[in-house]
């Protein structure tokens, strides 16, 4: 039996309806049993500016994306002039019949710079400047296109619903798309209706009417084209699949393990993991009473981690979760969390700076910012997640990072993983710990000091409203009790004792924790963050050719496990950074803790995500020693 | 056993200059918890950055002496996750009306149930006496090169104006009074501002001790020197909404923002609105937890023998296909 592997990409303008016809055909798929990876991307834009999305689907574990496009649906111009170009030879479009006449300058979402090599394109082919030539290039390629006419679909299904209203409903055009996508490639279509249903489940007569339109549009597509040599079939569907996303994912991990208090200023991609906590702040507790999370938003990011802190002094688990621009306004408090000892946890979504850099865009920018965050010298833990099920995990330990080593602890995560949806395997509560370190509940005696020095370097933690746990807490440089002290012997005590946390840190953190192998090998992959994935799959595919690459994943970035690298690259000969930023930030830090030095770097700035494509053929030319010192990565619309 | 005035007082020691307005305040702090008989635990001082951000360390309950311009922000998050304390935010006028002013606004709106107040003395002392944002236009106090060339804000103006449900003045040398308009702001349901009169002998050379008794301004029949400061309600101002209708309302506010604008020659001290009717934001928090007071984020449990005991089942299921 053929295996399945296609991506199949909806374009139109935001507001379209792109994302839930994504997500139906996501749903869709993973109810038949196919594993999904889904990215999306958009605009900083309400309405109008174009959006799509890819979605991945195969009956085999992929962690990527691929470049190329298996089956495009356009239901605007827009979509076919930007993505036409990635559909394979034997791939098809499904596209509205009305779009064919429609000019490059017609189109007023495209940019001058996009047009000028779309049109330099068309010329060096002699085609006109429009959809048509576009299409006729495609054709003469060998791509399937599968001309469809919406008006008239719409308008037959007003009459055959009996139901005129809907021969005018645009918005319907998602659905139609997606259900004649899922007709045309052979998939079921109860799964279908039961994604549909899903999906507007809050909205009865909206699903209905929705469920009548995918019933149409997947009959159409089933009867309507010849058989699609992609078509898929014949799939087993495993028990315990999950439909998640990565903010889903860490939201999930924060309610878990106790986080209680969650403040934000709305920042893309941060602000939909506050918007879920919000929408789920109320839960069961196990033998107790409803727990709640409280989600305050804030003025800015400044009072964001403000508060977090003031929070997190109560004994309550707090978090912020923001993005570059919001996490440099939160510097300077950073700081005080560090010398006052308060954990709190800062999730850090990455997107492409510098400064407002491409807003809704991914990128792996703010690695060493996260490690040189705030002023002067003070321990923090920086932490980064390489996929979605492992951020359900990874959020948790944060937590416990940052209540047993009394530290600010930052969670890196991006906007790849904040917005890709995926199919994983459920999340279990039953795996997680919660490591309250030296909290107290209880202090029988006068005298209490809040940062009395022990050996370990961490003094037993009190909490606002603790009866004889009367502490003071100072941005200044304090003594035991936490008043202000500017004694030069003090000072260096309190400096050592802070910074020996950090040591204790990469003596208690399990290596696992620390740095994930995927194997060890001659030439070894370093990197960090979402690139996980797409490098796994890159790496797969290099052996079955007979290749053999190691990788390590670094996830413990602050304080550096140069012990634990150094070990693991004892029979690495040729190491490879890959990361998605310009200045290879992970790379300076290997070349900085590690006796060998980087000798190949992949980089994407782009602001958007790396193909396992693209990684597998920069890890070619290396293999086959043909490579440049420095790759960079640039596909993707 | 009862509490004593002691009881509330560290023995840090006080490197505030001789004579500053900054002990009153202090002063009145501890008075007001002694007389509540707040117990010391019970209650936390957060302070901001500057003479008066050492506050926090005079005072012998928890004490957060956090960031310039962000005390607010620390004391709200501490407040809404642990409603059961009893918050005092205490900061300067630079603190609180320049670098923070952004949270001094926002704090008006969410109306959490704590008091705020600032030490008015219209210069940045620790820093040797620049102009702070309530220094008025034009004057040119001791260290300044040149003289003010901003208008001053209005406080008691900007408080009424952001939401604040209860806004009031106090004098620093008039500690009796601060202490009984402490009390009523702690009591107070909802967010209270209190603006302090407070002379930095050292830096405020124009706002002193006498000029604020008028020694400058002596009566011509009486030649006795005619005080600036005043008592609200001791001229019959009633600064307190009572029923909340819209009419009701927007006169209490008028009264107060006419109020706020006297100064050269007649300084109002005392309550200048108090509006009990607008809900603290825990209670509109609490409409939509209905067990958020008795079990906010500071006491909830979340495991058991190191084991979760969140349960996140139904929403699992929901992403399960």
């Amino acid at each position: 039996m053929q295996s399945t592997d296609i991506t199949w990409v909806i374009g139109g303008p935001q507001g379209s309806g792109v994302e839930s016809g994504a997500n139906i055909f996501a749903r869709t798929c993973a109810m038949t049993g196919l594993q999904i990876f889904g990215k999306r991307e958009f605009y900083s834009n309400i309405k109008g500016e174009h959006s799509y999305f890819a979605v991945r689907v195969s009956d085999k574990n992929i962690r990527s994306n691929v470049k190329g496009i298996t089956l495009l649906v356009a239901f605007d111009a827009e979509t076919l002039f930007r993505h036409v170009d990635d559909v394979y030879d034997d791939g098809a479009i499904i596209c509205d019949s009305d779009l064919t006449q429609i000019k490059i300058d017609e189109v007023p979402t495209l940019d001058t710079l996009f047009k000028s090599r779309l049109k330099e394109h068309l010329s060096s082919k002699n085609k006109e400047f429009s959809v048509q030539g576009l299409l006729d290039i495609y054709k003469e390629r060998g791509v399937t296109i599968h001309l469809v006419s919406f008006k008239n679909i719409l308008s037959t299904l007003a009459d055959e619903i009996q139901n005129p209203s809907i021969k005018n409903m645009f918005r319907m055009l998602n659905v139609l798309s997606v259900s004649i996508s899922l007709g045309f490639l052979g998939l079921p279509s109860k799964p279908l209706l039961e994604a549909v249903e899903a999906i507007f489940h809050s909205k009865p007569k909206i699903a209905e009417l929705n469920k009548q339109a995918a019933n149409y549009g997947y009959n159409f597509g089933t009867v309507k084209f010849p058989k699609f040599k992609y078509s898929i079939s014949n799939i087993q569907k495993n028990s315990n699949t999950f439909l998640v996303q990565g903010y889903q994912a860490t939201g999930l991990g924060k309610m878990a393990c106790g986080c209680r208090f969650q403040s934000y200023y709305p920042i893309t991609p941060a602000s939909d993991e506050s918007v879920f906590l919000e929408s789920n702040e109320v839960f069961d507790v196990k033998n107790n009473r409803p727990g709640s999370t409280l989600v305050v938003q804030t003025e800015d990011e400044i009072s964001a981690i403000g508060m977090v802190i003031g929070s997190a002094l109560t004994g309550a688990r707090s978090a912020t979760s923001t993005s570059g621009p919001g996490f440099s306004l939160m510097t300077e408090a950073l700081g005080w969390a560090g010398i006052n000892e308060v954990p709190i946890v800062v999730t850090l979504y990455q997107r492409s700076g510098p400064s407002t850099g491409l807003p809704t865009r991914h990128g792996q920018d703010d690695l060493m910012f996260a490690i040189h965050a705030g002023h002067g010298d003070f321990p923090k833990i920086v932490y980064a997640s390489g996929d979605v099920e492992e951020t359900f995990y990874d959020t948790t330990k944060c937590f416990n990072f940052a209540e047993h080593f009394q530290m600010p602890v930052i969670h890196m995560l991006d906007k790849f993983l904040a917005s890709t949806i995926t199919t994983c395997k459920r999340f279990d509560p039953n795996l997680i710990t919660i490591d309250r370190g030296k909290l107290l509940e209880k202090i029988e005696n006068d005298g209490y000091k809040r940062f009395s020095i022990t050996e370990d370097g961490i003094s037993p933690r009190s909490k606002l409203g603790l009866e004889n746990g009367i502490f003071w807490n100072t941005g200044d440089e304090s003594d035991e009790f936490g008043h202000i002290s500017e004694d030069p012997i003090n000072r260096v005590q309190m400096m050592n004792k802070r910074a020996s946390k950090l040591d204790l840190a990469l003596k208690t953190i399990t290596k696992e924790d620390q740095a994930i192998s995927f194997g060890t090998a001659e030439f070894c992959v370093l990197s960090w963050g979402s690139t996980k994935g797409p490098i796994l799959d890159a790496i797969d595919m290099l052996k079955k050719e007979g290749f053999n690459i190691g990788f390590i994943q670094l996830k413990l970035l602050q304080p550096f496990p140069t012990d634990r690298i150094k070990s693991l690259l004892k029979d690495t000969r040729i190491i490879i950074d890959i990361e998605a930023n310009q200045a290879a930030q992970l790379g300076s830090l290997l070349n900085e803790h590690l006796d060998k030095k980087v000798d190949f770097y992949i980089l994407k700035y782009t602001g958007r995500p790396m193909t396992s494509t693209e990684i597998y053929d920069s890890l070619k030319k290396i293999l086959q020693n043909n490579a440049e010192k420095i790759q960079v990565l640039t596909y993707g619309a | 056993m009862e509490p004593k005035l002691a009881d509330y007082k560290t023995d840090v020691h006080n490197d505030w200059c001789p004579g500053c307005g900054d002990f009153g305040i202090v002063n009145a702090i501890q008075m007001a918890l002694t007389e509540m008989k707040i117990p010391r635990h019970m209650a936390a001082i957060f302070s901001g950055i500057g003479c008066s951000g050492k506050t926090s360390h005079f005072v012998n309950v928890f004490g957060v002496h956090t960031l310039h311009g962000r005390v607010l922000t620390f004391a709200q998050g501490a407040k809404l996750a642990n409603p059961n304390m009893t918050i005092i935010a205490a900061g300067g006028d630079g603190d609180g009306l320049g670098i923070g002013a952004g949270h001094f606004v926002a704090a008006g709106r969410r109306n959490v149930d704590m008091t705020y107040i600032i030490f008015n003395n219209a210069v940045y002392g620790l820093t040797k006496g620049q102009a702070s944002p309530t220094l008025r236009l034009g004057q040119k106090t001791k260290s300044l090169p040149n003289p003010n060339v901003n208008e001053a804000v209005n406080p008691i103006g900007l408080a009424i104006a952001s939401g604040f449900t209860f806004v009031g003045r106090g004098y620093a040398y008039d500690v009796r009074q601060l202490k009984d308009l402490i009390i009523a702001a702690i009591k107070h349901k909802g967010l209270a501002f209190l603006d302090v009169l407070q002379p930095c002998p050292t830096y405020n050379d124009i706002n002193t001790r006498d000029w604020f008794a008028g020694l400058d301004n002596v009566d011509e029949i009486t030649q006795k020197p005619k005080p600036r400061i005043y008592k609200l309600e001791e001229t019959g101002y009633d600064p307190m909404v009572h029923y909340g209708s819209e009419s009701e309302v927007n006169e209490k506010l008028t009264q107060g923002l006419i109020k706020s604008n006297e100064w050269d020659t007649k300084i109002p001290t005392g309550i200048f609105y108090q509006n009990e009717l607008v809900a603290p934001y825990e209670e509109r928090i609490a409409d939509r937890v209905p067990n958020y007071l008795e079990n906010p984020p500071a006491i909830q449990p979340i495991s058991s023998d190191g084991k979760s005991i969140t349960d996140i089942s139904k929403i699992l299921d929901s992403l399960e296909v």
